[in-house]
């Protein structure tokens, strides 16, 4: 990219990041208590949750991501889309109003609500861990490399000046000022792709048919059809779709979201007004990843580098010139930020009040003590983040996210949706529910060709006549399985009366926002 | 708050029917997802050239076009329904079992 375009897109970046500041800086000012800091005092409002919800999960893999794979692949982009977007009805049905109503600040709460607190705790920081840690390092590493071919810029510098940025937000703003992040650059990503989308169809009449046809004239009919190049198998694609599906709703950034809005009615709004933007936004992007088909070609997008990830901001050149080019590239950029920064937090959390305050104090810390060391856990956590960015440098991180969404299903979403909906989960079931899927998709995804033979390029056929060799990519219609299944069978086999007896009261809260008891300690 | 005890609350005909007709449709809405998603996936899976299929003679776009924008067609229609009886039935009966507790 010439001079010129690279200091329109700093311009644009610098812009953005005055604006964050000032409004962490105002946030700081409010952030004064633990439910400041985790849950923005519970002063947000269902629409502007579900804008912060939607910033939260259109990471850079799913604009720069999906567009990239709509771009080289066609059709099969889809299977990200639609995987991504379904998981949010789940979380509307079952899990968002409940969640709200049974919880604090982490899906924790929900889970220990009824059980023995230090054990489910711990097992639920090693869950929330997981997700958290690898989730940043796709991120941060995503980070180094876009940066690097939009701004030529040193990889290390980038990553360090993401991890800087995202830690101001978190450390001063607390969650008050990552909402207003998520939703800023919520509106920023949505605004772009929308008018970069009018632009594309513009040059087809605002005809889509007409724009797949032009893709189907130039690379084959097998555009417009399901392949094999994003799945290798078919129960990988199951597989994927499970996690996909529902990962989402065990992704500890996205649930701590909910406890942002004073009740279960506006938790409810939230999920509406992100389906909204979220589906909305992946429609979008799979016209703008036809369009960068068309319009820049294939192989203009692979040799960019990235990986196909430079579908959506070369397009963005091809339509509106360097200054779009520059606007696009801010914004992925800001995409980045606002999620690393929200993952930064859910870390926090998890580390400061559940580990902590929770497990080690016993839930007894006074407000200051909290705040002190949420503050310490979220450093801790940026300076984690800009060590994994620098130590992953180079390798090929795409199947972290996979990974992620694989862990976050079968490690937090089995637990939460035992804790919510059966009346005999007992503590032991609930904490090996929750180890056996984080340490299960590890493992599996270890003993699986994705580290096997793409990163460790062992022979495939070999692999495959190894006695403890996983035949699947993707884990997660195992992991989650069994997570569900361990987390049954151990509860079955030693009952927790406590438990099976608060369930009512549970029930009660969760549907109702009350127990209509007396002696409530939760209120 | 008055104080009652935990078996008032089970007992209440009025939150057993809450409880009853929330879990039903909100299960319901979930099969519905989970079938229309998973169809569409295990159609990918494991017969693909079904979605391969022309719309039409001279027409290039396929089957698989309007059947994957209709998943997220479906995602958007179901949270709609999900929603409409949540905020106006749920809230109300609700409501009624917060008010009569205080």
């Amino acid at each position: 990219m010439s001079a010129s375009s690279n200091w329109l897109a700093i311009l644009f970046f610098f812009i953005f990041i005055s604006l964050t500041l000032a409004i962490t800086w105002w946030a700081a000012r409010r952030t004064k208590t633990t439910a400041h800091f985790y849950a923005a005092g519970h002063g947000i409002s269902g629409f502007q949750n579900g804008l912060a919800l939607a910033g939260d999960y259109m990471s850079a893999a799913s604009f720069l991501g999906i567009a990239g794979l709509v771009a080289l692949n066609g059709f099969d982009g889809l299977i990200y889309s639609t995987g991504w977007l379904v998981g949010w009805p789940i979380i509307l049905f079952l899990i968002a109003e409940p969640l709200r109503n049974l919880g604090k600040y982490t899906f924790a709460d929900v889970v220990a609500y009824r059980l023995n607190q230090k054990p489910v705790r711990i097992a639920a920081v090693i869950g929330t861990m997981s997700v958290v840690l690898t989730y940043l390092i796709a991120q941060m590493v995503g980070a180094g490399t876009l940066i690097k071919l939009l701004f030529d810029l040193d990889y290390t510098v980038a990553v360090v000046i993401v991890g800087c940025v995202m830690m101001t937000y978190v450390l001063f703003g607390g969650m008050i000022a990552t909402t207003w992040v998520q939703i800023i650059k919520a509106g920023l990503l949505l605004g772009g792709a929308f008018a970069m989308a009018l632009l594309v169809l513009s040059k087809f009449g605002f005809n889509p048919a007409s724009l797949f046809a032009k893709a189907a004239e130039a690379y084959g009919g097998k555009v417009l059809e399901p392949g094999t190049k994003v799945v290798t198998g078919a129960w990988d694609a199951v597989s994927l779709g499970l996690a996909l599906m529902f990962g989402t709703a065990g992704l500890p950034h996205i649930l701590m979201r909910f406890y942002t809005v004073p009740d279960a009615r506006q938790a409810r709004q939230s999920v509406v007004w992100a389906t909204v933007w979220i589906g909305s936004f992946y429609l979008i992007t799979f016209i703008l990843g036809f369009g960068a088909m068309v319009l820049v070609t294939p192989d203009v997008i692979l040799k960019a580098g990235g990986g196909g990830n430079m579908a959506a901001p070369l397009l963005a050149n091809a339509l509106g010139g360097p200054a779009l080019f520059g606007f696009i590239c801010a914004v992925a950029f800001a995409t980045i930020l606002a999620v690393v920064a929200g993952l930064t937090l859910s870390g926090a959390a998890a580390l400061s009040h559940d580990f902590w305050v929770s497990t080690v104090k016993g839930g007894k810390a006074t407000e200051d003590e909290q705040l002190l060391v949420a503050r310490i856990a979220s450093v801790i956590l940026g300076v984690c983040a800009i060590l994994l960015g620098i130590v992953f440098q180079g390798q090929n991180v795409a199947y972290m996210v996979g990974l992620t969404f694989s862990i976050a299903a079968s490690a937090n979403f089995p637990a939460l949706m035992l804790a919510i909906f059966w009346r005999r989960l007992t503590t032991a079931g609930a904490v090996s529910s929750i180890l056996f899927g984080a340490i299960g998709t590890l493992l599996l995804i270890y003993l699986g060709p994705t580290i096997q033979v793409d990163l460790l390029k062992n022979d495939p056929v070999w692999l495959a006549q190894q006695w403890w060799s996983f035949p699947l990519k993707n884990p997660c219609i195992v992991t989650m399985s069994l997570a569900f299944a361990v987390g049954i069978v151990v509860s079955l086999l030693k009952p927790e009366p406590t438990s099976e007896q608060a369930f009512a009261e549970m029930e009660r809260r969760a549907m109702t926002g009350s127990t209509g008891l007396a002696a409530n300690p939760a209120e | 708050m008055s104080s009652i005890s935990i078996d008032t609350i089970k007992n209440d005909p009025q939150f057993q029917e809450l409880v009853s007709k929330r879990s039903r449709f909100a299960w319901t809405l979930t099969a519905a997802i989970l079938i229309i998603y998973f169809g569409f996936i295990f159609v990918i899976a494991f017969v693909p050239k079904v979605l391969a299929i022309p719309l039409g003679t001279g027409i290039v776009a396929t089957v698989g076009i309007p059947v994957g924008l209709g998943v997220i067609v479906s995602a958007f229609v179901l949270t709609g329904i999900y929603v409409a009886r949540a905020n106006t039935e749920f809230d109300a009966i609700t409501q009624q079992i917060v008010e009569r507790v205080k």
